[in-house]
């Protein structure tokens, strides 16, 4: 090989960046977010009735598209009742309706968001609810 | 037909990961062994074929060169365009990588009433770099996928790219510019007649794979909700060697990283080793000294050379009957 010096450093940052996200985590506790359903609210609730605003899956991944056209529908149009596929009716807030229910913020909302890294912006001029710093 | 084949191909490759996924449950093949599958022949087939073109000899210097070469003390050299010496390459191929300083060059010739014109052209060099950057930054934000702590970087990065705070969750702005320049670079190649008549399949199968990835990723992301957090759980198992398929994380998900998978186990074959190849082009990575240095050709062989005074020695008898002047007696 001509200049192999030049190509063999080359070749060696291209493996450190290739492999990097394999040692990087070498060693590094590797937890899924563990999130916790024992708020007052949520136990007050009959065992078969522990259910979100809509299906556990659909919260999932479509919970912040729901809050965005709770928020649509309230600031725009003032309708404030929200009527789930399971026939339930529900206050639209996202302090008096959502953390109701999730009062432990930084065991639920918190635990996915830090996993997944996204930080919204909500909080900026919604008021989370008061927690124990745990 | 070589427009279509890669397109079908694409289509193909979307219908099999989604068919693989629905109706036979082949979560293992497509998240876990495909993906090892693939990197490992990226990671290797790129190191092959570089080694490659490094066994390659470079028989003389040939930098392009686009301004004054070192000459006289009083003739104003162009440092950067016409390097001599290791730094002004190191920042020539800066300009190059990161800016793409030749494509700048680039122009429109164009035959009017009769005569050659060159023109303005910038576009191709405009939707490159926006494709390119923007690609760099989807890639770089995507390993808030491959860490368990994100570090701060990817969070800034990520904070700038949705600045705009549209809708929820928050519009990347590297998203639509990824979308506008591929459609873009795709309809300059069938569009421009010229570029038309030079495009191969193996130029539209990337373009359309890229666009088929860039398309999943942001369904995905705005509208056909996938099980993020599984997807994450899926990811760190990869990286930590620890496999594991969570439950419900959502076909088009299979499709995305199966498209992915796809480009890197594709990508050492094909023109997109640009990548490695362009740290690697003599006509770039060269300092034009030739007037200063003596470059041997690699390939040279020891060749026999005939020398004058061998000549005279042969036939110094026959010269001097004929009446030529000779050097020795
Ligand atoms: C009536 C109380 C209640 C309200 C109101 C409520 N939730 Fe839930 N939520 C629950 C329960 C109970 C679960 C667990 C569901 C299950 O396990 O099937 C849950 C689950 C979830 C999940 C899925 C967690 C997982 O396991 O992946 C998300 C996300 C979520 N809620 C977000 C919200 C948001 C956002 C709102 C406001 C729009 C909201 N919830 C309103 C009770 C509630
Ligand atoms: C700039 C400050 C601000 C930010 C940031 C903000 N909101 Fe609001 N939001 C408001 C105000 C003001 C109202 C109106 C309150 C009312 O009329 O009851 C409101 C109302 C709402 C409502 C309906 C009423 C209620 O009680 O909740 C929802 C749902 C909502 N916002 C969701 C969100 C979500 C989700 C985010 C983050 C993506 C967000 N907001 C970010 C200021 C903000
Ligand atoms: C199952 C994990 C999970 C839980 C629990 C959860 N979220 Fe989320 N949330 C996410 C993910 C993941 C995203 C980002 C989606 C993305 O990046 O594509 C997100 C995004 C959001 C967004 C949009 C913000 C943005 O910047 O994109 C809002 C608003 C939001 N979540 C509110 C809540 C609230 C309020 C709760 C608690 C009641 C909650 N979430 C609980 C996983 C979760």
């Amino acid at each position: 090989m001509y200049d192999s010096g030049k190509i063999i450093v080359g070749l060696l940052i291209f493996i450190a960046l290739v492999t990097f996200p394999f040692y990087n985590n070498i060693g590094k506790v590797n937890a899924k977010p563990e999130l916790k359903l024992d708020t007052p609210e949520i136990q007050k609730l009959p065992e078969q009735e522990r259910k979100c605003v809509e299906s556990k899956e659909f919260m999932r991944g479509g919970h912040m598209q729901l809050l965005d056209d709770w928020r649509d529908s309230v600031v725009r149009d003032g309708s404030r009742i929200y009527t789930s596929s399971a026939h339930k009716t529900f206050n639209m807030s996202l302090q008096n309706e959502c953390m109701r229910c999730h009062s432990n913020k930084k065991d639920f909302c918190d635990k996915c968001h830090n996993y997944m890294a996204v930080k919204p912006y909500c909080w900026d001029c919604h008021i989370a609810p008061k927690e124990n710093k745990s | 037909m070589k427009i279509l084949f890669p397109f079908f191909a694409v289509i193909a490759l979307i219908l099999l990961a989604f068919a693989g996924i629905k109706t036979a449950n082949m979560q293992f093949l497509f998240g876990v062994v495909i993906p090892y599958a693939a990197l490992g022949i990226f990671t290797l087939g790129v190191i092959y074929r570089v080694v490659k073109w490094g066994t390659s000899p470079v028989p003389f210097r040939i930098p392009t060169t686009c301004g004054q070469q070192k000459s006289l003390p009083w003739i104003k050299q162009n440092k950067i365009e016409n390097p001599s010496g290791s730094l002004g390459v190191i920042i020539r191929m800066a300009l190059e990588v990161l800016v793409f300083r030749s494509l700048f060059r680039n122009l429109k010739t164009e035959l009017k009433e009769g005569k050659v014109v060159y023109g303005w052209e910038k576009w191709l060099w405009m939707a490159g770099l926006a494709f390119h950057w923007s690609f760099l930054i989807i890639l770089v934000r995507h390993f808030r996928f491959f860490m368990q702590d994100v570090p701060s970087v990817i969070k800034i990065i990520e904070s700038l790219d949705s600045f705009l705070q549209v809708g929820v969750p928050l519009l990347y702005l590297t998203d639509i510019i990824l979308l506008l320049a591929v459609t873009y670079l795709f309809i300059r190649r069938v569009y421009l007649p010229q570029i038309k008549y030079i495009s191969l399949a193996a130029d539209y199968f990337p373009l359309f794979l890229i666009l088929g990835i860039a398309v999943t990723g942001v369904l995905m992301r705005y509208f056909f909700k996938v099980h993020i957090v599984g997807v994450k759980v899926l990811a760190m198992g990869l990286v930590s060697f620890t496999p594991s398929i969570p439950e419900g994380i959502g076909a088009l998900f299979y499709v995305h990283l199966f498209l992915i998978c796809v480009l890197f186990a594709y990508f050492p074959f094909s023109k997109l080793m640009h990548l490695a190849g362009v740290f690697m082009s003599p006509t770039r990575n060269l300092a034009n000294n030739s007037r200063e240095v003596r470059h041997i050709n690699p390939w040279n062989y020891p060749v026999h050379v005939h020398t004058y005074e061998e000549y005279e020695n042969d036939f110094r008898d026959k010269m001097k009957a004929a009446g030529l002047p000779v050097e020795k007696e």
